[in-house]
């Protein structure tokens, strides 16, 4: 659940209104709306009136002269391609699913007591009792409502975002020639079907994809990850320029950057407190386009044929994937994949309390008292940004070291010792800007990776001159 | 009551198709968030059809951004429209539609324009160590932007534990120097709404006593709403039957913990920690940690990555079984309580750890 609502907020509350231009909707004739609405899905609100007062709503806003976030954004820049009309359609999407997305998350204050922030995942399980026959567990009542949910959930990916994407997608066809990045992939794979050991049988599977190869799928071994500090705020005792590995892996922090108040970073120094995280040496992109790209080479039954379907419905070759607009369509594509297996999964989980299995922890080694004196171990997972692991080394019951490579490590890291650049950096190169005060085009590319922090990125001409500075969050 | 006030907050949302009957819906829940007395739902609908929407800029620091996620679960099906329609969101890094230096006019229009009237929510820790260079933002420091946006506001929300006192940023040993927003600036007028994260019905309730009652809500002496922060979740909790009995959940999946036993040997902070969520819960009053299996982290408590850590090892001296009145009467020994007091509690921990792994055998 947590990838199909992260996904959805990611789609029309982070990055749609770097497509969707708000002021245009005020102008759309709500009549053709609901026309468009009506061809791309059966989804119920799609009628004149609906969209006449969404738009009554928005006048209103507008006429309220208070514009909040709205306010100082690009609206009118060239670079909007959509007709008002999809505008309209986009900017009710947006408001419902605001709505939305509050309420299937609901699934996660079940399972984990709270969202955001779940509270009852343990080492060894998880910390939700299961007893048909209490009403303070999980029981039936509890399992139909995150039925209901799921189905909720489902039902607006496939008649709402997924249809909105490939709609909007439409009008931006050029965009599947920009933004590719280093165009090599990683995923370690997600939502184990059998034992949680066996990482070759995984709902979405393991795997790197090289050099936009979609041919052959590589294998994945923690071993090769290193991390390099050449152009980061650290230090490393046998010199910058080296890589480790996590487990040996050392966050000795040392700032060297400018005196804030500053307006540039030096960037032919050091310039970030991202790591240079890198597989074999190279870097890789991570994220739901990694794992779908994965999926599909990977013979991915379901993701094979969403994917195929999109590309002929935007009438445009697999090259396509490896771009700003790949990486936007593919969040979309997963979400509407693990979106349609949460019902199953709700199911498998009735099935194993018809059987009597009530079991939700491991309990043998709880107690740190039955650990060795000396341990290691990692864990990975693909949360819904990127592939996430971490490595632990523990000594007389206590962390000795503890390293974490996380998504926006690897999307967003500085150039490495050898001058690599990382994906956020590769994928700009090419980007057109239309208006270079105003550049919208660099917000696509940065936002279609679901960044997890604030970034800078400077707008100069040749001279070095500035010409502006986007801040993208 | 009269028509409402043109240009008034319910006006904008009778406007927008908010029916009169969801507009008191919400301004009952806010009085049942904000513990009023009967007639409270109607002071708070008279208010909001007065007021114009006030403006609200949203600060991030060294955060994960869980406060905004967080306030992005606002309750009622109507309550997220409300909450955007009753304040006027000029700032706000992550849902706001333009970047880089329309952003920053956004945010440099209100400090200039509004002067000592807007409202300003702070998310995350201020780094103070060498210089603030651990936490930047368009080349400036956190520290800096909170001085200026803060300093110049009406008053300031600080949401969830890293801006109330540090939070994770904080934790020892602390290596860039984070504080929460009442180190980092002095002298303004401040509200804590602690937690990982704090619920999102405390924010409201706030913003909506402040429309109502034309001052922030009383604080303990933390600097944190009565409301909200005024019980002990111990107190309050749905499996406080089983404490009393003597029916404690050993080991997860037990049969006591599928009867929905007591939580505190495997942890619980509940007898430590002030907070209303057993009567507020979270996600529209679906669950929170106690309900759902797991004991409470004590995550609205100072420092409590510090003070409320192992998370499952279960407390000492917990004082007395009777209902206490709020955090300033409740008595030593607790987290709560100085750093010394801190040690000393850490130390009496130390000396009771054999006889207590014995007894939990």
């Amino acid at each position: 659940m947590q990838y199909v609502q992260d996904h959805t907020i990611h789609f029309y509350h982070l990055h749609a209104l770097d497509w969707v231009d708000i002021v245009s909707a005020l102008k759309a004739d709500p009549g053709k709306t609901s026309e468009l609405q009506q061809s791309i899905s059966d989804w119920h609100n799609s009628s004149k009136t609906y969209f006449a007062g969404v738009q009554d709503k928005l006048k209103s806003f507008v006429a309220g002269g208070q514009l909040g976030i709205f306010a100082n954004a690009y609206w009118g820049h060239p670079a909007y391609k959509l007709p008002p009309e999809a505008n309209l359609m986009a900017v009710a999407h947006y408001l419902e699913a605001l709505d939305w997305q509050k309420n299937i998350i609901r699934m996660h204050a079940i399972l984990g007591s709270k969202n955001p922030h779940a509270q009852t995942y343990l080492v060894g399980g998880m910390a939700t009792a299961i007893n048909p026959n209490d009403e303070s567990t999980l029981n039936a009542n509890s399992i139909a409502h995150m039925m209901q949910m799921a189905q909720n959930a489902k039902d607006f990916v496939e008649k709402v975002y997924v249809p909105d994407l490939l709609a909007i997608a439409s009008f931006y066809k050029d965009w599947a020639g920009y933004g590719a990045g280093v165009g090599s992939y990683l995923s370690y794979g997600e939502f184990p079907k059998d034992d949680v050991s066996n990482t070759d049988n995984q709902f979405l599977p393991r795997g790197r994809i090289l050099n936009k190869d979609l041919s052959k799928v590589h294998p994945v071994d923690q071993q090769k990850v290193a991390e390099y500090i050449a152009h980061s705020w650290y230090t490393y005792p046998e010199g910058d320029n080296v890589s480790k590995h996590p487990f040996d892996g050392e966050t000795n922090y040392k700032y060297t950057g400018p005196k804030p108040p500053y307006e540039f970073l030096e960037t032919d120094k050091k310039y970030s407190w991202v790591k240079a995280p890198r597989y074999d040496d190279k870097p890789m992109e991570v994220g739901p386009l990694a794992r779908m790209l994965v999926a599909y080479a990977s013979g991915h039954e379901r993701v094979k044929e969403l994917v195929n379907g999109s590309l002929k419905k935007l009438a445009v070759g697999p090259a396509a994937l490896f771009s700003t607009l790949g990486r936007t369509a593919a969040r979309g594509i997963e979400t509407l994949v693990v979106a349609e297996q949460l019902p199953l999964w709700i199911g498998e989980l009735v099935d194993n309390i018809k059987k009597g299995d009530l079991r939700i922890h491991e309990n043998s080694k709880w107690d740190p008292s039955t650990w060795p004196s000396e341990a290691r171990g990692y864990g990975f997972h693909e949360a819904p940004r990127g592939s996430l692991c971490h490595w632990v080394k523990i000594k007389d019951g206590k962390i000795s070291n503890y390293q974490c490579v996380v998504p926006g490590t690897w999307n967003a890291s500085p150039r490495d010792a050898k001058g690599q650049r990382g994906p956020y950096e590769t994928a700009l190169i090419g980007t057109p800007v239309a208006k270079p005060d105003e550049p919208l085009e660099i917000l696509r590319t940065v936002h279609s990776f679901d960044p997890c922090l604030a970034c800078a990125v400077h707008v100069t001409d040749v001279n070095r001159k500035e010409l502006f500075k986007v801040k993208v969050s | 009551m009269g028509e409402a006030k043109s240009g008034s907050i319910y006006d904008s949302l009778r406007k927008k198709g908010v029916s009169r009957r969801d507009f008191m819906k919400f301004c009952s829940l806010m009085a049942a968030t904000l513990a009023l007395p009967v007639g409270g739902a109607a002071r708070i609908a008279e208010a909001l059809e007065k007021k114009q929407k006030p403006t609200l800029v949203w600060l991030e620091f060294q955060d994960c951004c869980g406060n905004t996620e967080s306030f992005l679960r606002a309750n009622d099906p109507t309550v997220a429209q409300i909450v955007l329609d009753i304040l006027s969101v000029d700032y706000h890094e992550t849902i706001m539609a333009p970047a880089g230096k329309q952003a920053e006019k956004s945010l440099s229009d209100v400090v200039k324009n509004q002067k000592g009237k807007y409202l300003v929510v702070v998310e995350g820790a201020i780094p103070l160590k060498d210089g603030g260079v651990y936490c930047t933002i368009g080349g400036r420091t956190a520290h800096d932007i909170a001085k200026e946006v803060c300093g110049n506001a009406m008053a300031t929300i600080a949401i969830g534990a890293c801006a109330w006192d540090g939070g994770i940023p904080a934790a020892a040993p602390n290596p860039t120097g984070a504080v929460g927003v009442k180190d980092a600036v002095k002298g303004i007028t401040l509200i804590n709404l602690p937690g990982c994260p704090a619920n999102v019905v405390n924010l409201t309730g706030t913003v909506v006593h402040f429309l109502t009652f034309g001052s922030l809500p009383l604080t303990d002496s933390m600097g944190r709403p009565l409301f909200a922060y005024g019980r002990r979740i111990h107190d309050a909790c749905e499996r406080r039957a089983h404490y009393d009995a003597g029916r404690f959940v050993q080991a997860w999946g037990d049969d006591g913990h599928k009867k929905g036993w007591c939580l505190y040997q495997m942890g619980c902070k509940g007898p430590e920690t002030f907070k209303n969520c057993p009567a507020q819960k979270w996600n529209q009053g679906t669950s929170w940690p106690v309900q759902a299996g797991h004991g409470c982290i004590g995550c609205a408590a100072p420092h409590f990555w510090d003070t409320m850590t192992p998370f499952y090892k279960r407390l000492e001296n917990v004082p007395g079984f009777g209902v206490e009145a709020n955090v300033d009467k409740f008595g030593a020994g607790l987290a709560a309580a100085t750093a010394a007091g801190l040690v000393v509690h850490r130390i009496l921990r130390a000396s009771k750890k054999e006889k207590s792994s014995e007894e939990e055998k």
